[in-house]
């Protein structure tokens, strides 16, 4: 009977290796018995530890994460799955446990192939049978990284708390896996797939290091047909190698590294080539121990080419906030730190998009970070919402000139998606046509908001008006606040709509000075932060500002001291307004890392008393600023 | 041609339907991840209900987030009624090579595998519709499966700010804005497949709002 779909899925896959050199009859075979996986962002295939599938897989949309957990449950990444890349090979190759994660790293649709059907129609087929030894290497961890994780180099840390040591990598491997030089290249490659690792040091009979065999010797040499399988090794390794003592530090390392252009570093006894060999200092281990530390980050950012370095900067940047809340470093810097680092990770974005576009920009325009990144003190990962602002063009330019920006922000969204930003759940995103417009528009609708104010408007105005410029032409940007403050002039009522939504959530402590805890949902007796203790302050900030015109102070903290400045008899408060911010971010940040979520809802049963009274401290304030509001904008009687 | 034995008269049903029946007597809920669904779709001759004919069915289903390929149902049907402005968008001429089967075997092969399951179709009004006029004209009863609409489904999941009511939320408007492959549009089973997978990342999204209950996705 006629089946479509398989002969969908076997278009697809017959465009990728191994399935590429598989015979038409014997794909269409394959093809009928797959199953088509579809995965939500986050969703497992399979952890570290299950056993093995009867399937391998193939992504078809998406990507798939592919993790490595060490001893300690820190994660690695090992490689991303791309659209035709396969994946959870283990099974095909050695029937034990899975030995890495795979996780969608968004929306995903792979598709799961049988392993039996598979191996029936290619278990004589060479070609296959090469690739997936030569993929399985790729996609597996190298040991030289991860075995030695706890061992820090200590003169690159400021500080040697228990915690950072968990975020360090080795200096060196010790142990490193050989071979002998009189070994054939099927034997080091299997030794190599036994122990999981990219490369092989060959070494004499006294144990001196003569060579290094990597993958892509591997691939270049032996899966191009340049030498056959069975050649020796010395034909195919890499020599001399590069040699050091064995209390050489990371700076040296990278040194002899850059200097020789090699990845690895042979650590022998006294430091030449002809003593024996102690252990293996990998490029990664340097740049790892390098990497925890912000001009680092915000250079690998600024030089990253691909989405996917980006992801791995931002990543470093969270463990550097964890090290940095341990360390007690002030949260005003941190925060400007991270806020910088956030920037620097969207502007790198819009600008490899701008790459992939097929034209340059036909006007004019800036790329706005909304809401918390709008207000730059966004710590952790959060929605990600941001909006298009460009130059004003002729009528009819318009539709095309918006539709070039539209594009523009798909590339961009999707992109910082994959860093880590989620979707923001209201598409309060460029690539959504209302949020991308010309400057006019822009402040026909900020002047409705202003003007017209009801739910809707309040509701987005939130978000809208703490914006800032993160790349393009800041003119733009400037332009549209000083028309947003020219309208402001027009009117009180704008200013009583924000007040009421800046008390629609009361005082955190309730009539018997108890905490207020969520009533119902999900979230049943957890303890909302952000929305019982931040986002008033936010709030209410957002309007004094506002309404006292201030110009380009996007952040909480910052706008209360700026208030404190402009009103002195309300010093103290706005002062105290600023601490309690400053002190429950901090807290809501170190929730979020510790239950690796975004730090929003806390458990009061699991504080101790002390913090269940720092919280309660902050509390103060943000009753105060309430009823300040109530009286300035008269929101007594208004409903 | 057995079966057609047992169609003697309209109160003695053929065994199939007799069967089709029994899946629904006590039917219990079992969890959104460990129930069947049906995504499916039929092409027709036209769009009127009485006068057009189905021209094919095709339907998957799956458990959980999993479609399995050599489970899939694609029929297509003998037509006596033609109507030659369709065939373009359909591809389905009148003489063509596919295995073709009569009406009544296509009713017995589609009860038998959706069997007491839920359906999933987009407008699904339609496909209902034509399905349930198909049983009528064999003397037999409607389609007692639950149905959801993938397009009800859809704008009910949205943010109400970004609810349209001009919107017609077309299965290619979901394909765009949901970013599902459109490979074999306007064939039945591509679309049913195609159904599939806008309604499993519609499920996602309201996983996520903990809206995944019998109560919202049917509507009750």
């Amino acid at each position: 009977m006629k089946n479509s779909i398989a002969e969908r899925v076997n278009d697809f896959i017959k465009k990728y290796p191994p399935f590429n050199f598989i015979k038409a009859d014997d794909l269409l075979l394959i093809s009928g018995q797959v199953s088509i996986v579809y995965l939500d962002k986050g969703d497992t295939i399979f952890k570290k530890g299950d056993s093995f599938n009867d399937h391998f897989y193939m992504t078809r949309n998406g990507a798939i994460t592919l993790f490595h957990t060490t001893n300690n449950n820190t994660q690695e990444i090992i490689n991303i799955s791309d659209g035709g890349d396969v994946f959870g090979l283990r099974p095909l190759i050695a029937k034990e446990n899975y030995k890495l994660t795979a996780t969608a790293n968004e929306e995903s649709i792979v598709y799961a192939i049988p392993i039996d059907v598979f191996q029936s129609v290619t278990h004589d087929n060479a070609q296959v049978q090469k690739f997936l030894i030569t993929a399985f290497a790729t996609n597996t961890y190298d040991p030289y990284t991860a075995e030695e994780t706890g061992k820090i180099f200590v003169d690159y840390l400021p500080n040697t708390t228990q915690d950072m040591v968990n975020f360090q990598t080795a200096n060196y491997s010790k142990n490193p896996i050989t071979c002998n030089v009189n070994s054939c290249l099927k034997e080091a490659a299997i030794t190599m797939s036994k122990h999981r690792i990219g490369c092989i040091i060959v070494v004499n009979e006294d144990n001196h290091p003569v060579g290094i065999i990597t993958n892509s010797d591997i691939k270049n040499k032996i899966a191009t047909g340049r030498f056959p399988i069975d050649t020796q090794v010395t034909n195919i390794m890499s020599s001399p190698v590069i040699t050091s003592k064995k209390n050489i530090t990371v700076a040296d390392g990278q040194l002899q590294m850059i200097k020789h252009n090699i990845g690895h570093l042979c650590i022998t006894k006294d430091g030449t080539i002809n003593s024996k060999l102690i252990g293996v200092l990998t490029h990664h281990d340097v740049l790892v121990t390098l990497g925890n530390n912000p001009s680092v980050i915000l250079k690998e950012i600024k030089r990253a080419k691909r989405t996917r370095a980006l992801r791995a900067a931002r990543l470093k940047a969270e463990t550097l906030i964890k090290s940095y809340l341990e360390q007690n470093i002030p949260l005003s810097h941190i925060i400007k730190l991270i806020a910088q680092i956030n920037d620097a990770v969207s502007l790198r974005a819009v600008q490899i998009a701008l790459k992939k576009m097929p034209s340059k920009p036909p006007v004019k325009f800036a790329w706005m970070a909304l809401g918390s990144q709008g207000r730059k003190e966004q710590l952790l990962f959060t929605d990600q919402d941001n909006a298009i602002i460009f130059e004003d063009v002729p009528k009819e330019k318009y539709e095309e000139t918006k539709a070039y920006f539209l594009d523009l922000a798909k590339y961009v969204n999707k992109s910082l998606n994959k860093i880590g930003f989620e979707y923001c759940e209201a598409d309060m995103m460029a690539r959504n046509p209302e949020w991308c417009k010309s400057l006019t528009d822009w402040k026909e609708q900020f002047n409705n908001w202003i003007l017209n104010p009801d739910e809707k408007a309040i509701l987005l105005s939130s978000i809208f008006f703490d914006f800032s410029p993160v790349y393009g032409d800041e003119s733009l940007t400037s332009r549209l606040s000083d028309s947003i403050y020219e309208t402001l002039d027009k009117t009180q009522l704008f200013f009583r709509f924000l007040g009421r939504d800046a008390l629609k959530n009361p005082s955190p402590l309730g009539f018997f000075k108890q905490f207020l805890v969520e009533k119902n949902g999900d979230q049943k007796d957890l303890f909302n932060i952000k929305s019982r203790a931040l986002m008033p302050l936010i709030d209410a900030a957002r309007l004094l500002t506002l309404s006292n015109r201030i110009k380009g102070v996007n952040s909480t903290y910052e706008r209360f001291e700026k208030l404190a400045e402009i009103e002195p008899n309300n010093k103290e408060l706005y002062e105290s307004c600023s601490y309690a911010f400053k002190a429950l971010s901090k807290f809501k940040t170190k929730q979020g890392l510790l239950h690796n979520n975004s730090g929003k809802f806390i458990e009061i049963g699991t504080l101790t008393k002390e913090e269940q009274l720092k919280l309660r401290r902050c509390f103060k304030p943000i009753n105060e600023i309430q009823e300040t509001l109530t009286l300035r904008f008269d929101l007594k009687n208004f409903v | 041609m057995g079966f057609l034995n047992f169609f003697k008269t309209k109160k003695n049903h053929p065994d199939f339907w007799e069967e089709y029946l029994s899946h629904f007597k006590n039917k219990k809920d079992t969890s959104v991840t460990d129930t069947r669904f049906i995504a499916f779709d039929t092409e027709t001759t036209g769009f009127d209900i009485k006068e057009d004919r189905v021209l094919s069915i095709g339907a998957v289903s799956f458990v959980g987030k999993r479609i399995d390929v050599n489970n899939t149902l694609e029929l297509y049907l003998k037509q006596d009624i033609f109507n030659p402005e369709t065939v373009e968008i359909h591809e389905l001429m009148k003489s063509d090579s596919i295995d073709k089967i009569s009406e009544i075997e296509a009713i017995q092969a589609f009860l038998n595998y959706v069997k007491g399951d839920i359906l999933i179709a987009h407008h699904a009004g339609f496909d209902k519709g034509m399905i349930n006029e198909m049983l009528q004209r064999h003397g037999l009863g409607k389609l007692k499966n639950r149905f959801i609409d993938t397009g009800v489904l859809y704008k009910r999941s949205l943010h109400i700010i970004y609810q349209d009511k001009t919107k017609p939320y077309s299965l290619d408007y979901l394909c765009k804005e949901l970013n599902v492959p459109t490979v074999d549009r306007h064939t039945a089973t591509g679309d049913a497949l195609i159904t599939a997978l806008v309604f499993l990342k519609i499920l996602g999204r309201l996983d996520k709002k903990k809206h995944l209950n019998w109560g919202y996705l049917l509507n009750r």
